[in-house]
């Protein structure tokens, strides 16, 4: 009978993604109401040495498969090696991030593994020995609770949203070999640009300070980028922004942007549009600064500020830098 | 070149989404239905592909009969055919079933390239193209912003967090489309006009062999979870008021 909940941890350049550890903490708590253990797989080149950090977070065994075939990620290769070492252990629950990479990932394993995944959950719980899980649908617009029929029962947990809470235990490290055969590894990575500014990508930011229409300008932004200077801030756009040319697209918040989930959403000078609501109301204090007391933002603000941002904002990094210092 | 493209009818996005009482679904009384965003993004590539290269654009769809106008849609912009998956029995099917049937009429038509959308902004479960692609043994690169096809395969920008990563895949693979891949064109008039006539292949589960096998399902719709009343921070003197944000910030919710 299927047994166990596994998580798939996501390093990058042999350093785990926080999501690993939310990972792993979680799937601990559903391993202690099943009386199950916590395994997690990790795939790479050079990353053995990592592998024992998750024991922190709660995982009894980590099963590594350490080959250059595994690095940089490729669809191709991640889901061999997982499909092959969760069909020889049968989880009953397999848990993976809905980071860019777990969410690639994830879809093509539930092929793979023919089996039903639950994406981008907000909440996972144990009912009557089985998984339910919580996802947002139709942009949050509404939730649906999902059962899965068959083994392992999947999901992928929105980053940001589940703690990392410590649990140590042994996180004994086991390899596996992944059995790759270069036929069938058909894509290939042939350059990664990284983005050299440092900035954090909104996905995985803690605190976001987003910029609307109501900027006027890319040149609006820059007390925008001095305040998040002071908070360890990531600077996101509306869609209106990003329209006008002000702002890459890659900032974009909303339904057809990024869904973020940050501790602290600031949005300056946006209305919040439905579909910009749509991709950040999964928040946890969502602050609004806007000169219409109308705008529907204030809605979803748990504090707002009626007041022209170019007034308030300078005087809003001042007195974080000063709190801050 | 053959091209396919799935598509998928759902909400427009401004859509208001309430929940049945008894939580078994969505009102769907007064939606507008539109196609999927992010499959406009593949239409327009594949009609692009089509133009510089020569070829055929196919378009899919599973659906309801009013996911026909969807398909109408598409074929305006430009596409050649489509084939209409449309039985009762795939109501509330599952991201494994839709995809189970999407390969099933894919398989029995010449294909190089498939484009998907990176998720359905309905169920936002962004899972049926790669299962499609695991069903069809075919690569897959998922979430792409900029392709070059060069003969053999095609080079694709994929952004992931803090990079974009330039991947080479060989033919016949699947693409998922994201924003910024292109400007979808709008159907023009005489588009419209010739659509009419363009053949669409209505298939039912059993014309196709494939069963109904959903493996997640859906226990019940929720509304979204409530959130507290906000506080709005009032006043005159706007240094006071940004002290008192940051304030609230620091002690109250301690986020900063
Ligand atoms: C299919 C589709 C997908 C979409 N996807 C997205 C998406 O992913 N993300 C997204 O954001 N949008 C999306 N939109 C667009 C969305 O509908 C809105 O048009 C957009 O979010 C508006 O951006 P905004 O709030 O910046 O601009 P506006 O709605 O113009 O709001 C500007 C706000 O700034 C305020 N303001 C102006 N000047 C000042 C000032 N000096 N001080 C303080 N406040 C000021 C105004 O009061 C106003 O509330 C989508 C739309 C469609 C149709
Ligand atoms: N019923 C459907 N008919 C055709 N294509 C679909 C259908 N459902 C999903 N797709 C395709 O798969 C993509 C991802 O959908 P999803 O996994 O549901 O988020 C969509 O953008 C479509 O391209």
């Amino acid at each position: 009978m299927a047994k166990g909940v596994w998580i798939v941890a996501e390093q990058r350049d042999g350093a785990f993604r926080k999501i690993s550890f939310e990972l792993a903490a979680t799937a601990r708590k559903l391993a202690d109401q099943l009386g199950d253990e916590v395994c997690a797989v990790l795939c790479g080149a050079g990353i053995e040495g990592i592998a024992g950090q998750l024991g922190k977070y709660g995982v009894d065994r980590v099963f590594v498969a350490d080959s250059p075939a595994l690095e940089p990620y490729t669809t191709d290769a991640h889901a061999l090696a997982v499909a092959k070492i969760v069909k020889e252990n049968d989880p009953a629950i397999l848990l993976l991030g809905a980071s860019t990479q777990g969410k690639d990932l994830a879809g093509r394993l539930a092929g793979k593994l023919a089996t039903g995944l639950a994406t981008d959950c907000t909440d996972v719980k144990i009912v009557d020995g089985k998984l339910l899980a919580l996802r947002p649908m139709y942009a949050g617009k509404c939730y649906a609770e999902v059962a899965i029929a068959s083994f392992p029962q999947m999901a992928s947990l929105r980053p940001n949203v589940f703690p990392a809470t410590e649990n140590p235990k042994a996180g004994a490290v086991v390899k596996f070999d992944p059995a790759l055969e270069a036929g069938q590894l058909k894509t290939k990575v042939i350059e990664v640009q990284k983005d050299t500014s440092g900035k954090v990508d909104l996905t995985e930011a803690n605190i976001i300070v987003t910029g609307g229409r109501g900027m006027k300008g890319p040149e609006g932004y820059a007390v925008l980028e001095e305040l998040a200077a002071i908070l360890g801030a990531t600077v996101g756009a509306s869609r209106a922004a990003v329209d006008a040319g002000w702002r890459p697209q890659s900032d974009q918040v909303g339904q057809t942007g990024k869904i973020v989930s940050a501790n602290l959403y600031i949005a300056c000078g946006v209305s919040g549009a439905i579909q910009h609501l749509a991709g950040m109301s999964s928040s946890k204090f969502i602050v609004a600064v806007n000169k219409d007391p109308e705008a529907p933002i204030f809605a979803k603000a748990d504090y707002g500020v009626v007041e022209d941002l170019f007034k308030f904002m300078p005087e809003f990094a001042k007195e974080c830098k000063k709190l801050l210092a | 070149m053959n091209i396919v493209a799935c598509v998928k009818q759902v909400p427009d996005t401004e859509a208001q989404i309430k929940v049945k009482p008894d939580g078994s679904g969505i009102e769907e009384g007064g939606i507008k239905w539109v196609m999927n965003p992010y499959d406009e993004f593949g239409v327009e590539e594949a009609l692009r592909l089509k133009e510089k290269n020569g070829g055929e654009v196919t378009i899919v769809s599973v659906g309801p009969q009013r996911a026909m106008e969807t398909i109408r849609t598409a074929l305006a912009m430009g596409a050649d055919r489509g084939i209409h998956i449309c039985d009762p029995a795939f109501d509330g099917a599952d991201a494994y079933t839709t995809a189970s049937a999407l390969a099933a009429a894919i398989k029995a038509i010449p294909h190089d390239i498939i484009f998907c959308g990176q998720r359905a902004i309905d169920d936002d479960s962004g899972q049926v193209g790669a299962i499609l692609a695991e069903l069809l043994g075919i690569p897959q690169v998922t979430v792409i912003t900029k392709l070059e096809f060069t003969g053999a395969g095609v080079k694709v920008i994929r952004p992931i967090e803090g990079a974009q990563l330039l991947i080479e895949c060989p033919l016949p693979c699947l693409l998922t489309a994201q924003k910024g891949l292109n400007e979808p064109r709008y159907a023009s008039l005489p588009g419209i006009m010739k659509a009419k006539k363009k053949p669409v292949d209505v298939k039912d589960a059993a014309g196709l062999g494939v069963s109904v096998a959903n493996k997640a399902t859906i226990v019940k719709f929720v509304p979204p979870p409530a959130r507290a009343a906000g506080k709005i921070i009032c006043g005159d003197d706007v240094a006071l008021k940004a002290a008192e944000l940051a304030r609230l910030l620091r002690e109250e919710a301690k986020v900063i």
